[in-house]
């Protein structure tokens, strides 16, 4: 466990996944969410809450591989986008964990839609100078890379864990391409300038301590300092001399 | 044939029509609707991707920001344009266009027709999804009215990477999917045979958007298609985009951007 003992207070433990589509392919949806919510003993994909890691307070957004592939839906984006909303308005650094398939199928196009709900959110929390932090963990494909995952200030990989866009079988299938060793690893991605730093888990607390020490905003942040600033200027101007 | 069977038979008819080789691509319509389009070239950083296509043209007599992806009609063009799926500098390239179209005050009319981003190493290694996912951001932010018209296949992230705006419109006989069926029924399936119900399931016709309230208009295509007749239907596409920029041009920019983002914030929201 990453954070301070206790400190982790989850939000949105109620939002659960829906069958809006009525979706059935070899099995129906409904089924499948209710296999995930059995094996996980959660409502979604995603977790996510204010916790304390290094002294800092920081939200966090954890995504579940074991629940249906870490997939999005509706339900999962509107939980993320809740998180990233969060530490926009109470200006928290943000850390999302990432381990997903992609975008979730069976909800259609309202899942592919949340690649743009949370995208859009990340961009109002740099916006307002609010540093992210992505962990991506093994695997991180699809819709997810192609969003939220890949737009932190600070992209982070565990060793070994593969992360792109399109899968290597379906690769291979539309081209026949013959793929480099190490094809979409973390090491790879590194090499290619695609993520700032290869992390082994013992490392992370270390690493996460001294990122979150650099970029923790302090209440000094320029975006605060401004505001405040303009407060003065907006109260009633003393009379000028000359 | 069960009604279930005869319905998801007519899905894959849409299916079919919105990637009939006759269908006008983007060029098409581009020429029909607007004049003096000047097609502007390169990312900037590695290439030019003829697979999205874009620059300023003329329409009634203001400037817009045209960004387009492109499907070939002939065998040496579907190769030069990469059958429609767009790399990383297909992205770039549209990125490049957006933040002109800012600084410049054009509205975007972006063309939606491709089956997905290329599924290539090389643009796993120039990251596709670092690309697809700063269009999001740079769209869902951008200062300018946006319009989106789906005119064929729209196809996953790789559509949405130009697909983010103000208003989405469908023609017709058009579809906007999550994954396209023969890639889900190969993934949830495990046999593209079943792609005709994969398309079914996945509800991506142009009515079914609307119905989900994700589409805001549904554009009327000539009888049988818009295969048929190129002038009336890039008339009916032309007439729509008009009427949608108009009402978009009423619009005060701090409420367009907001109104924009909540357009996106709704969409599977609990509350």
């Amino acid at each position: 466990m990453l954070v301070e003992p206790g400190s982790f207070h989850e939000e949105d433990q109620g939002i659960t996944a829906t069958d809006v589509l009525g979706f059935t392919d070899s099995q129906p949806y409904a089924k499948r969410i209710e296999q995930s919510r059995a094996a996980t003993g959660a409502n979604e994909a995603v977790t996510w809450g204010e916790a304390m890691l290094a002294g800092h307070r920081l939200v966090l957004v954890v995504l579940d591989f074991a629940f249906m592939g870490g997939s999005m839906g509706a339900a999962t984006g509107e939980k993320i986008t809740n998180g990233i909303e969060r530490a926009t308005q109470s200006r928290l650094p943000l850390l999302i964990i990432s381990a997903s398939g992609g975008a979730r199928m069976q909800e259609g196009m309202l899942s592919l839609m949340q690649l743009a709900k949370t995208s859009a959110a990340l961009g109002r929390l740099g916006a307002a100078g609010v540093p992210y932090i992505s962990l991506l963990t093994d695997p991180t494909m699809g819709g997810v890379t192609a969003s939220f995952a890949s737009l932190g200030d600070v992209l982070i990989a565990e060793p070994g864990a593969m992360i792109g866009f399109a899968g290597a079988r379906v690769i291979q299938q539309a081209t026949y391409e013959t793929l480099p060793d190490g094809f979409q690893t973390a090491e790879f991605l590194l090499a290619h300038g695609m993520i700032d730093l290869v992390v082994p888990r013992p490392e992370l607390p270390a690493v996460l301590r001294q990122l979150l020490d650099l970029y923790a905003l302090n209440g000094a942040a320029p975006d605060l300092q401004f505001q405040r600033q303009a407060k003065k200027t907006a109260a009633p101007a003393p009379a000028v001399t000359r | 044939m069960s009604d279930n069977g005869s319905v998801a038979a007519a899905t894959w008819e849409q299916v079919e029509l919105a990637r009939h080789p006759d269908r006008p691509y983007a060029l098409d319509y581009i020429h029909g609707i607007f004049s003096n389009f000047l097609e502007l070239h390169g990312d900037r950083v590695f290439g030019d991707d003829h697979a999205i296509i874009g620059g300023p043209a003329s329409f009634d007599s203001r400037t817009i920001m045209v960004i387009a992806q492109q499907k070939g009609r002939t065998t040496s063009e579907r190769a030069m344009r990469n059958f429609g799926m767009a790399n990383p500098e297909g992205y770039r390239k549209a990125l490049r266009l957006v933040r002109q179209a800012e600084r410049f005050k054009f509205p975007i009319v972006a063309f939606v027709d491709t089956s997905g981003a290329f599924p290539g190493a090389g643009a796993e290694e120039r990251g596709i999804a670092w690309a697809i996912a700063e269009n999001l951001v740079a769209l869902s932010a951008a200062r300018i009215p946006i319009l989106t018209l789906v005119i064929g296949e729209g196809g996953s992230g790789g559509a949405l990477g130009i697909g983010v705006g103000d208003r989405l419109l469908m023609m017709e006989h058009s579809i906007y999917s999550v994954a396209m069926p023969e890639a889900c029924a190969s993934i949830l399936w495990r046999d593209i045979a079943r792609k005709v119900e994969a398309a079914e399931a996945l509800k991506l016709t142009a009515p079914d958007l609307k119905r989900l309230g994700l589409a805001d208009e549904i554009i009327p295509e000539p009888p049988g298609g818009a295969q048929n007749d190129y002038g009336l239907a890039a008339d009916a596409a032309g007439a729509a985009l008009r009427r949608h920029l108009k009402s978009l041009d009423a619009i005060d920019t701090d409420r367009l951007v907001e109104e924009r983002y909540q357009r996106y914030r709704r969409i599977g929201a609990t509350s």
